[in-house]
């Protein structure tokens, strides 16, 4: 199964729910693709929701990585919601856990990009 | 005797399709193995990076090549060997992702991860034939066996290798 995503505002943040694998190939080039799409389109605030992340290899995990700091030279800022274990584990192992800003609420979630951009 | 109880081999395209492949043999011998879920999950993922870099890497993303792959299943440990038909490389020079000047490098991370997986790993370029990557994980490690172990039918077989 590959990687598939559903885009819906929130308030000013751009949620986008992902599926699939984000893996080498065409998961890490959708998930490229998309971020590159929503920047061009002035969505500068982007959750990504990873609950039905089924797989993600190393490359995934540096495709996250890439939408960060992507985001973030926009002015913008990437968050995460909804780690699976394995993502979580394997941000914890890569020491990525403390790069990322990670919730386990949506309603909390959309709510820290106002905070980030007031504080 | 022969130590390892039983030997599973086989030799794939060098294509990115083949990575889910080679996930699913390694998912289902480990299973046999005698590894829990969490395990087998950890194990799949050395092997899907192993794989990645062989066709990436290894075998330039060249369909005209292939991996090899051989999985043996041994009373106390899985040795899993992939070989390409790339010229090698040297993962000592690999740097560590963790570090601070690392840490938002977009790669560099898939042999950190085979190494956090599994419990030995090594490198070996063959002249003339590629480069075969051993990795072995330890049942003794921590692993929950199907029924304390004594359902595998390769218990009583001598270890030494």
């Amino acid at each position: 199964m590959s990687m598939k995503a559903t885009i819906r505002p929130v308030d000013s943040v751009t949620v986008v729910d992902v599926s699939g694998r984000i893996t080498l190939g065409e998961g890490c080039v959708q998930l490229r693709e998309l971020i590159r799409e929503q920047l061009g389109k002035g969505n500068k605030n982007i959750l990504l929701n990873l609950a039905d992340v089924t797989y993600i290899d190393s490359s995934g995990i540096g495709e996250l990585v890439s939408a960060y700091t992507g985001v973030s030279k926009q002015g913008g800022a990437l968050k995460l919601l909804h780690l699976t274990k394995k993502v979580h584990d394997l941000l914890q192992i890569t020491k990525l856990y403390t790069v990322f800003d990670v919730h386990d609420d949506e309603a909390k979630a959309i709510a820290s990009f106002t905070k980030s951009a007031s504080a | 005797m022969t130590p390892e109880s039983s030997v599973v081999e086989v030799t794939l395209e060098s294509d990115l399709k083949n990575v889910e492949v080679a996930e699913e043999i390694t998912r289902r011998v480990a299973g046999t193995a005698g590894f829990d879920e969490d395990e087998q999950q950890r194990i799949e993922m050395a092997v899907h990076e192993t794989m990645i870099n062989a066709i990436w890497h290894g075998n330039q993303n060249d369909c005209s090549k292939s991996v090899w792959l051989q999985f043996k299943v041994l009373r106390d440990r899985l040795e899993i060997r992939v070989r390409d038909q790339g010229n090698g490389f040297d993962p000592n020079r690999v740097p560590d992702p963790r570090n601070n000047e690392n840490l938002l490098n977009v790669s560099g991370r898939g042999i950190f991860l085979i190494r956090a997986f599994m419990d030995e790993f090594r490198v070996e370029h063959v002249t003339g034939t590629g480069t075969e990557v051993t990795m072995v994980k330890r049942l003794s490690s921590g692993i929950q066996t199907k029924q304390g172990g004594s359902d595998r039918e390769h218990e009583s077989h001598n270890t030494t290798s």
